[in-house]
């Protein structure tokens, strides 16, 4: 049986980071615009884990159980901004959220 | 991993990523991302991270996708047309498109320098991955992090409830 090169998990990784960054792009809703935003830290943890096995180093995965603590404290905070957000304006539309633009 | 096993379940990821981005309903885009995270703990399950695995379906598919879950039903959200791309966009998308496309060219042309150990046939030790192992490298060489990282954790607690109160005090 032939492993999968290495190469494979990083085009992989680039491609799930990319349909991430388009959802950032694209969307309008914030809550999904979020939901993008947790697609491409999983895409980044799965470079991360493919490496680890590929150096046989555990390091890697102590990076990504660094990334999960991170990402649960964004989203905590995340959320609790969004229904802030949503009690004074009634819109979670990010094109209606521009009193900080110039 | 068998390489028919990592295409099929890179198709069903990509799938799924799609669907994050593209259903119009958010909570249609939080459960694709439920189908996303679990696709993804299986393929670490397969590249010997298994303390990892675990943790991707415990802290990712279980309490964050339930906050995003949660949040979604009590805001009651409407569907939403998709939007328009302006023209500026469209120009920065390309060219952010080509440079992608420029690195995947090279990341397929492109040999993986050999590493000591065998790269991905490289048989790993046995507990490879285990919390053993995980934990130990994670109180000796990491400790600092993750001492920071309980603060980090209080103060995203501290802050969600500030954030999330009726009143600001």
């Amino acid at each position: 049986m032939t492993a999968v090169p290495i190469n494979w998990y990083l085009l992989l990784g680039a491609i799930l980071f990319s349909i991430g960054a388009l959802g950032v792009l694209v969307r309008r809703n914030i809550i999904v615009i979020f939901m993008s935003i947790e697609l491409m830290l999983n895409a980044v943890n799965l470079v991360f884990v493919a490496f680890s096995r590929y150096l046989h180093s555990i390091d890697g995965q102590v990076v990504v159980f660094f990334v999960m603590v991170v990402a649960a404290a964004e989203a905590a905070v995340g959320l609790a901004i969004i229904i802030s957000v949503f009690r004074n304006r009634e819109t979670v539309n990010a094109d209606e959220l521009n009193l900080l633009r110039w | 991993m068998n390489p028919v096993l990592f295409g099929v379940m890179a198709c069903l990821l990509i799938a799924s990523a799609l669907g994050v981005v593209f259903l119009r309903s958010p909570v249609r885009s939080a459960l694709s991302l439920v189908v996303t995270l679990f696709l993804l703990a299986v393929m670490f399950l397969l590249l010997n991270a298994l303390l990892v695995a675990a943790l991707q379906v415990i802290v990712y598919a279980g309490a964050i996708m339930v906050l995003f879950l949660f949040v979604i039903m009590l805001l009651n959200l409407q569907e939403q047309p998709p939007a328009l791309v302006r023209l500026g966009m469209r120009y920065a998308a390309g060219m952010v498109g080509s440079l992608f496309l420029l690195g995947v060219i090279r990341l397929l042309m492109g040999r993986p320098a050999p590493v000591p150990g065998g790269g991905m046939s490289g048989a790993v030790p046995e507990a490879f991955g285990s919390t053993a192992e995980l934990a130990e490298r994670l109180f000796t060489h990491h400790l600092l992090a993750f001492e920071i990282t309980s603060v980090l954790l209080l103060v995203a607690i501290v802050g969600a409830v500030v954030l999330a109160k009726r009143t600001l005090v």
